[in-house]
């Protein structure tokens, strides 16, 4: 006799299997959501400079201390993961859609145009991904938009090279010769039986890339290139206090803490994707 | 421009400065004049120290290089050990643990690592000196806090690669020889690992030698990286399109030398070009 599973063992179980997905990527919606709502939560203004209290230590009244300028620490934490998870979010979506769209078109329509556009992705992988992400940002005007066109820059060419190879393997299944037979033209073909099947894969590679997205965020913003002060970001909150380190530590480690934790989540969460996605044989 | 010049300059004198920089030209003609010095192996000169860019760069280049050694030297054996470690346990709790230190490892910012480093080793225990330019203990810093990332990511590569090793027929093989682990670890299985472990080797040790522009900032190790950021703060483009361009070159060197060791370290792409 077959054993029966009751709903109640079978979410159990699958809340089990989940967790390693579902807690870290919690976490990081949580820190989202509250930097979101942090105005409206009773903690102080991040950049209110109070110079009757600088270089406080954590405490009751300033959990992560106070800056050099008296600004209190844990609402310039909070607020900045508004940036940080921000410009990772949307960094992720827009080299994602442009990695998609070279990757379908070249993957399909082969020939010429896909010479043309993998020439293009080779000359930006030869490059060294942060050093051209650093050149990118001191083109243009410093600032939070600057730091999403260098990294999306930087890294579409990831995600072209992916779908283009998961095309070529799709492209040649009956499905395809079936539509063709009953006459959809390219673009339908394209759209509606190709894409589809390749979704799963950018979105996973998005999971995947979106921790060194945030490293790369917080780098930039270290060496000043993203969003100016005194917006609070975690980069730039630890290059301004970084003279500070030997007294006034916490002024440093709370925002790298805050860096690391976010990392930490988006690559756990990233990795359990790739593990489905390999246990279901796509190898990434 | 007005940092150049001063903020409360004579117009004249802007004039002059934008006459002798070429910028009075069209954008056009900026860039071939550009291209033109490069064709002559020439970067121009910085904006503030008037120094020559390549001469700067060729003085700085062996301290990098010295930095990407050291790096490399802590990076590999602690990662390829730890991957070897874990893939021989898969699914354990070692297993487990070294997957969690080393996503961990890839977590850390760079610049970050590198403060608490300092704070640590230097300032806290005061076992090397914080920063500066010297001898190798100088060195040591810097070159932990870059092989912090490179050793997660080839402990993440090995551990992988060897555990589809492992599974393996002439793994079977070579135990039902009665060979002991020690030789099927050294001769079957790192022989057939190696191509990934450079592969990743390679990148990581061209990344060092474009500089790693923020921990060399950092530690005050007077690098590449650092000329390259002190570029960048200063608006020096002179400098920061000479770093780059050498920065690259090096980069796409370094990727072309570990493809030829490919075809010393592995036989069957030595066949493969025989066959062609």
């Amino acid at each position: 006799m077959p054993k029966t599973v009751n709903s109640l063992e079978f979410g159990v179980q699958s809340f089990r299997n989940n967790l390693k997905l579902f807690l870290p990527g919690g976490i990081i919606i949580l820190l989202f959501a509250v930097s979101i709502i942090a105005p409206f939560l009773s903690i102080y203004d991040p950049n209110k400079i109070d110079l009757d209290s600088i270089k406080r230590p954590p405490g009751i009244d300033h959990p992560f201390g106070t800056d050099s300028k008296g600004r209190d620490m844990f609402a310039r934490v909070v607020y900045g993961a508004k940036a940080s998870i921000g410009v990772a979010v949307v960094a992720a979506f827009v080299s994602a859609f442009i990695g998609f769209f070279v990757g379908i078109v070249s993957g399909y329509f082969g020939g010429r145009l896909d010479t043309v556009l993998m020439s293009i992705t080779d000359f930006i992988l030869s490059f060294p991904s942060l050093l051209l992400a650093i050149a990118i940002s001191v083109v243009l005007p410093p600032g939070i938009y600057t730091v999403m066109i260098a990294i999306s820059v930087v890294s579409w060419t990831s995600f072209a090279r992916l779908i283009r190879g998961h095309v070529l393997t799709v492209k040649d299944m009956p499905f395809v010769d079936a539509a063709r037979a009953v006459g959809c033209g390219n673009l339908r073909i394209l759209l509606l039986h190709i894409a589809p099947l390749c979704v799963p894969l950018g979105l996973v590679m998005m999971g995947i890339k979106m921790g060194g997205f945030v490293l790369t965020e917080a780098t930039l913003s270290f060496l000043g290139l993203g969003a100016q002060p005194p917006a609070p970001t975690w980069g730039s909150m630890i290059s301004a206090n970084r003279a500070y380190i030997l007294t006034e530590p916490w002024m440093v480690i709370f925002p790298g803490l805050a860096i690391f934790i976010t990392a930490f989540c988006f690559n756990t969460t990233g990795e359990s994707l790739k593990d489905r996605q390999e246990a279901m044989g796509n190898r990434l | 421009m007005l940092s150049l010049a001063g903020e409360r300059a004579h117009p004249e004198i802007i004039e002059n400065i934008k006459k002798e920089m070429g910028i009075d030209k069209g954008f056009i003609r900026q860039y071939a004049g550009y291209l033109k010095l490069l064709m002559h192996g020439n970067f121009g000169t910085s904006y503030y120290t008037n120094r020559d860019v390549l001469k700067d760069i060729a003085a700085k280049f062996p301290n990098t290089l010295a930095l990407a050694f050291v790096a490399t030297l802590i990076a590999v054996p602690a990662g390829v050990t730890l991957g070897f470690i874990a893939a021989y346990r898969k699914d354990g709790l070692i297993d487990k643990c070294v997957n969690a230190v080393s996503l961990a490892g890839l977590s850390i910012p760079v610049f970050w690592s590198a403060i608490m480093i300092m704070l640590l080793l230097s300032l806290k225990l005061k076992l090397f000196p914080p920063s500066g330019t010297g001898d190798i203990r100088f060195l040591v810093l810097p070159a932990l806090a870059l092989a912090i990332p490179a050793a997660a990511t080839l402990a993440r590569i090995t551990r992988t690669t060897v555990a589809d090793i492992l599974k393996m027929p002439y793994i079977n093989t070579a135990k039902a020889k009665g060979l002991s682990s020690l030789s099927i670890s050294s001769v079957h299985v790192l022989k057939n690992a190696i191509i990934p472990i450079v592969t990743i080797i390679g990148l990581d040790f061209g990344s060092y030698l474009n500089g790693a522009v923020v921990t060399e900032t950092i530690f005050g190790w007077d690098g590449l990286g650092r000329f390259t950021m002190e570029g960048i703060i200063k608006r020096d483009y002179p400098v920061i399109l000479g770093c780059i361009i050498t920065g690259t070159a090096v980069f796409v060197l370094v990727n072309l030398i570990t493809d030829i060791a490919y075809h010393y370290l592995d036989p069957r792409i030595r066949l493969h070009a025989k066959d062609r």
